[in-house]
């Protein structure tokens, strides 16, 4: 797993208090975890923080999974 | 009780009448203040008049799209950290809703709405993650019950509180509150202006028999801004000696 991937995990299992375990790379903010729509517009707050970049609305709002996450931040970092 | 102390509260319009009584009374509960505005000797001397540290002033004209973006960030950095936003920057542009100019329309819902809602976005995120906030919003009562001669005004202040209870509802869950105080009839530079006869006219509307004074707004606004409020979100609190009763 890569270096992004942890750190974007890590984020999402503390921001959502979730179990890591179900933080895998597929799994939906909303539908898998939990999160709300304020939880997750906090999460990408949280990942423009750790990965010091900006993530634009327009993707912000594509950002739906821990994968498209990671994704963003792989291509963007 | 309302005690302010180590937090930083931002308002705008900070050298009329009410913003500069707001400004003062949050000073006085122990937050730090920034003092926005345009005219920037008027805010000097509002701030010689709080005297002391604990105060800044952070010129800005609300209506420079840039200048606005800029603010929050500039609020931070000169007070270490930004609790609590009033939103108090107004204008008036009356007239008749027949005569009333499309500019006239514009500027006043630019400044008193659109400005106000720009700047509540903007602070939001550090409020959010600090799990504390204060939104505030100084409307008014016209913007309830209407009033001859200021639609666009009325307009401005009605969309306020219809924002700030849409937000109210986006952040609650977060320590973010967001409220609105609105004045009546207040004793500024701006009312009296006013003949006698209105003067007079108005009195008679208002069962406590008299003008409210700014600093009697201030209260309110500590109040909102005080740990003590936290459950109150999304509200109006009129302040206004019984004129309306809502």
């Amino acid at each position: 797993m890569s270096d992004v991937a942890e750190r974007v995990k890590k984020i999402v299992v503390e921001h959502l208090g979730v179990e890591e375990a179900k933080v895998t790379e597929n799994a939906s903010f909303i539908d898998d975890l939990g999160a709300d729509s304020l939880d997750t517009v906090e999460l990408v707050m949280a990942f423009e923080e750790e990965f010091g970049c900006e993530i634009p609305d327009d993707a912000a709002e594509k950002i739906l999974t821990v994968k498209d996450a990671i994704d963003f931040i792989e291509a963007n970092g | 009780m309302f005690d302010l102390t180590g937090k930083c509260a931002l308002v705008t319009g900070a050298s009329g009448g009410i913003g500069a009584e707001i400004a003062k009374a949050l000073h006085a509960q122990g937050a730090t203040v920034g003092l926005t505005g345009t005219r920037v000797e008027a805010l000097e001397k509002v701030a010689a008049e709080i005297g002391g540290e604990r105060v800044h002033i952070l010129p800005c004209n609300l209506s420079d799209d840039e200048a606005l973006a800029a603010l929050p960030k500039q609020a931070e950095e000169a007070m270490g950290s930004l609790d609590i936003l009033v939103n108090n920057a107004g204008l008036t542009r009356d007239n008749l809703a027949m005569r009333l100019k499309d500019e006239d329309w514009d500027s006043v819902l630019n400044v008193n709405l659109t400005a106000a809602f720009k700047l509540s976005k903007a602070v939001l995120r550090g409020m959010m993650k600090k799990r504390w906030g204060r939104i505030i919003g100084i409307t008014s009562i016209v913007g309830v019950t209407g009033n001859a001669g200021q639609a666009n005004y009325a307009a401005s202040k009605a969309g306020m509180i219809g924002y700030s209870k849409s937000l109210a509802a986006e952040v609650a869950s977060r320590g973010v509150t967001v409220n609105c105080v609105a004045p009546g009839y207040i004793a500024t530079a701006m009312t009296d202006e006013l003949s006698d006869g209105v003067k007079e006219a108005m009195l008679g509307m208002i069962p406590a028999g008299r003008m409210g004074q700014a600093d009697e707004i201030a209260s309110g606004v500590v109040y909102l801004a005080s740990n003590e409020a936290q459950y109150v979100t999304g509200q109006t609190l009129h302040i206004n000696g019984g004129m309306a009763m809502i």
